[in-house]
This record gives C-alpha cells, structure tokens and sequence, in this order.
C-alpha cells in the first residue's frame, strides 16, 4: 500500500486527521485553562493560609507547597487517577454497585493538575501580595476601608499586577503539563458532557492532542507525522499565550510610572 | 494505611533510584555542555548561526517534554529504513538512549537560557578592566566572565536540576522502569495508589532534599562573600 502524504493524511473531514487534531487541541486547552483554575482557587487558599497569622495553617500550607514541587507531576496524576477511582469504587460497593467504577478522566486531569499548579501559584500570589508596599493598605485603613471592601479596591489589582508575570511562566508550565493526561488516556465521550442530544456526534471521542497524536500515529504507521504535527500545535498554543500576557502585562501597568 | 505495604514499596521502588539517577545526573551533564555552547551561538556575531541556537530553544522549550519524548522513541521509527542504513537504528531502538536524547536536548534547551541570562549579567566595566590588563579570548573567559557567569547562573540551574529528577519520572511511558514505572507496576499489580504514592513520593522528596542542599552547599561556596542567608543573625 502507498503511503499517504502529508497533505492527504491531514486533510479536514473523515479523509484526514487535522479536524480530529484540531478539536484534540481544543481539549487540551481545555484541561490547560480548567487546571490552572482550580490552581488559582488552590493557590489563594494555601497563600492566604501563608501570610495568616496562624501558625498551623501556615505550616499545613508550607507542607503543601514543599511536597507537591518536589514530586513528579506523572506522580500525581496517577494518584488522582488510580487513587480516586479506588476511593469512589468503595463508596459505590457501600452504596451496592457493583465493580470498578473510572472517573471521568477531565475532572481527575484537571484536579491533578490544578494541586501540582496550585502549589506554584501559591508562591506567585505570597510574593505579589507582599509586593504590595504596606503604606497603601494603611493609607486604606485610613480612609476607612476594610475586609472585602479593602480587597476587592487595594490589595486585589495590585495582586494581580505584580502576579501577572509570575502567572504567565506558571500557565506555561500547565499547557505543557496538560499533556500528561494523555498517559491516564483522557477521551471524553461527548455523552459524558452532556451533549448527548447531537446523536451524529454521540460515538465521537475527544481526545488531547497528545493522545489523538498517539492515536492517529497507531492507526496510519506514520507516527513522526503526528509528533510533529503536535509539537506544531503545542508551538502555536505557547506562542499565542506569550503574546497574550505580554499584552495583559502592558494593559495591567499601564497606571504605573516608568523608569 | 497500612505501614508494612509501605515499607516494602518503598524498598522496591528504590531499585528504581540508579536508574533515576543516572538518567537525570547524565542528561543534565550532557545538557549543561550544550547549554553553553547553544548560548554562545546566541551571541555569534554571524546572525544565521543565532538563529539555528534560538530556533532550537524556541522548539524545546515551547513543547512539552513528553511529546519530545514520544516524537524522539515513537516517531523517528517511521524512518527505521533510512536510520537502519545510516548504521544508528540500534539508538533510536533503545527506549534508554532515547530518553536520555530527550531530556538532555529539554534541559539543554532550558539551561541555555539560563547560561545567556548569567553571561549578559556581567557588568561591562569588569570586561573593560580585564581588557585594560591585557586579557583577550579564553584567558578573559576563564578569569572573569565564567565565575561571574557561575555565580549569577547557579541558583536558576539549581532549579533546572530539581526539575530534571523529576522530569525522569516520563521515561516510565516508554517502559523505563525508574521510581515512577516501578511505582505504577505496583499500584496496577495491587490497586493501593495510596501507600506507593507515599512511597513514591518519599523518595522523590529525599532525592530533591538532598540536591537543594547541595546546590546551596555550592552556592556558598563559589560566593562565600556573597551569601547573606548563612551568616549569623544580626542582634538587635
């Protein structure tokens, strides 16, 4: 059989493969945007613990942090994945089902990647908070302003200001961290998200990139051709996010003097 | 939780250590001699060859490592004929040097970067003073600009070791049993991720201790005048 070129093999439509390669990279931003969220509500708990004046959330917080930068991410995600499923399995047998029951690979995949970013953010959101020079907050205090009031107008923009480009290296780490989930094999049926109702769709599979790379490198013999095409997407992904907080970088310290 | 499992994976999952070990400790060496020739490339007064050198830390560091990995073990066997003439199939069979191909060309890239960053820190009166003394080429190299360079790049690469002993951890999906392969052979034989997570992690923690200290050990002793964190505290 004549091998097809690379033209023919990422053609759009059920010829190719660059549909399925496009979606696959949907997801994966997916994974990419849903991790680094949970590690934003992960992160400012375990920062706001750390600039607390009790001694034992701060030390919960230090254990947390240290731990989960010292450790492989592969580590965690089959944590999540194996020890999870085992957990909800038990629960189930409690409850009478029966057999091994999987988590949805998006949740575990995003969990897993939102603790291990978290513990990076954490240290992004202590250093920008305390950036912040103290006369500000005083002079807040002054004028009356306190809890929300004090964080939602003084200490909030300025997190975000000073975090931004600490935010940007850590959202580069989760996009290439996102293809870890492919080792776990993250597909999600479109039944699963609940768009059961487009029956054309119903036996599709959403794969991330890494994966329907795998996939597709399988199933044609042409596995460099995938690689590659992946490391093409993953470019195009890093490349856009660069551009991207550069621009929020510009927007957010458009107020401040320069030197 | 139960303690006795624990020990025992613990055991077991250090017979993955050497293999961690030599895979990050290799890579990482390899890696550091590329690093600084790929930032010298950088500052090549011969624009093309800069471009070759950022290219390639463009790519590498704009892909995730486990797709480095797979495009070097799973994708270049598309071309197993070619590479079977050239007499180097024997390489990219081995899923070891593939691996360690991999993340030595990953950490290469980062480190570069790393290595630039450490050369453009020195102060331009310190070459200009060598200069005035007679220094040129290497000699200027060796005496000033490398230990500057060290000094001020050495903290970043500490980062970069920490984060290749864990990088080692994605050999175990091309069938490399270091800890992490061992450890998921062990919760799939046994279902307990808990206790090998544990143990695991125990291992990765120890290892990484270690380093940290290690490179803090070096970083005092390269700046001995520099370093505030270890002197005594100052009384009020």
């Amino acid at each position: 059989m004549q091998a097809k070129s690379f033209f023919e093999l990422m053609q759009w439509g059920p010829q190719g493969w660059l549909d399925e390669m496009v979606f696959a990279t949907g997801l994966t931003l997916a994974v990419a945007i849903v991790g680094f969220l949970f590690g934003l509500l992960f992160g400012t708990v375990a920062a706001t613990a750390k600039l607390s004046g009790s001694g034992l959330a701060r030390r919960v917080a230090d254990v947390y942090t240290t731990v989960l930068r010292g450790i492989p991410d592969l580590l965690v995600i089959y944590l999540f994945y194996f020890g999870g499923s085992a957990v909800v399995t038990s629960i189930g047998q409690m409850m009478g089902a029966q057999g091994f029951i999987g988590l949805p690979g998006f949740l575990v995949g995003t969990l897993a990647i939102g603790i291990v970013s978290g513990a990076y953010q954490t240290e992004v959101i202590r250093g920008a908070y305390l950036a912040i020079p103290p006369g500000e907050i005083d002079a807040a205090r002054a004028f009356g302003l306190s809890g929300l009031a004090l964080l939602r107008r003084i200490v909030g923009p300025q997190v975000m200001r000073y975090g931004l480009p600490g935010m940007g290296n850590i959202w580069q780490l989760v996009l290439k961290e996102s293809a870890l989930v492919a080792v776990v094999g993250l597909s999600i049926t479109l039944s699963e998200i609940r768009l059961a109702d487009l029956v054309v769709f119903f036996e599709t599979r959403f794969s991330d990139l890494l994966r329907q790379a795998h996939v597709a490198a399988g199933s044609t013999r042409q596995p460099f051709v995938f690689y590659i095409t992946a490391v093409a997407f993953y470019l195009v992904l890093t490349t856009a996010s660069t551009w991207i907080f550069r621009r929020a970088e510009t927007w957010a310290t458009r107020g401040m003097r320069r030197v | 939780m139960d303690l006795t499992f624990i020990y025992d994976s613990f055991v077991r999952l250090l017979g993955g250590v050497p293999l961690t070990l030599q895979l990050a400790f290799s890579s990482i060496g390899i890696g550091l001699v590329a690093a600084i020739l790929l930032a010298l490339m950088m500052r090549a007064w011969f624009r093309p060859i800069a471009w070759v050198a950022e290219s390639f830390v463009f790519v590498f560091r704009g892909t995730p490592l486990l797709v480095q990995i797979f495009l070097i073990y799973y994708g270049l066997g598309q071309f197993r004929p070619v590479l079977d003439e050239m007499g180097i199939w024997w390489f990219f069979r081995s899923p070891y040097y593939c691996a360690l191909l991999a993340l030595t060309l990953n950490t290469a890239a980062y480190g570069a970067e790393i290595v630039r960053g450490g050369l453009q820190s020195i102060p331009a009166g310190q070459i200009e003073a060598a200069r005035a003394f007679g220094m040129s080429g290497l000699t200027l190299y060796r005496r000033i600009v490398a230990p500057i360079a060290l000094r001020q790049a050495l903290p970043a690469y500490g980062n970069e070791i920490i984060l290749m002993i864990k990088a080692t951890s994605l050999v175990s999906t091309i069938t490399l049993m270091e800890v992490t392969g061992l450890a998921h052979k062990i919760i799939s034989e046994t279902f307990r991720s808990f206790e090998v997570f544990f143990a695991a992690g125990a291992i990765y923690l120890i290892i990484n201790f270690a380093m940290t200290r290690l490179i803090g050990f070096a970083e005092y002793k390269i700046a001995p005048d520099l370093d505030r964190a270890n002197r005594p505290a100052e009384v009020h």
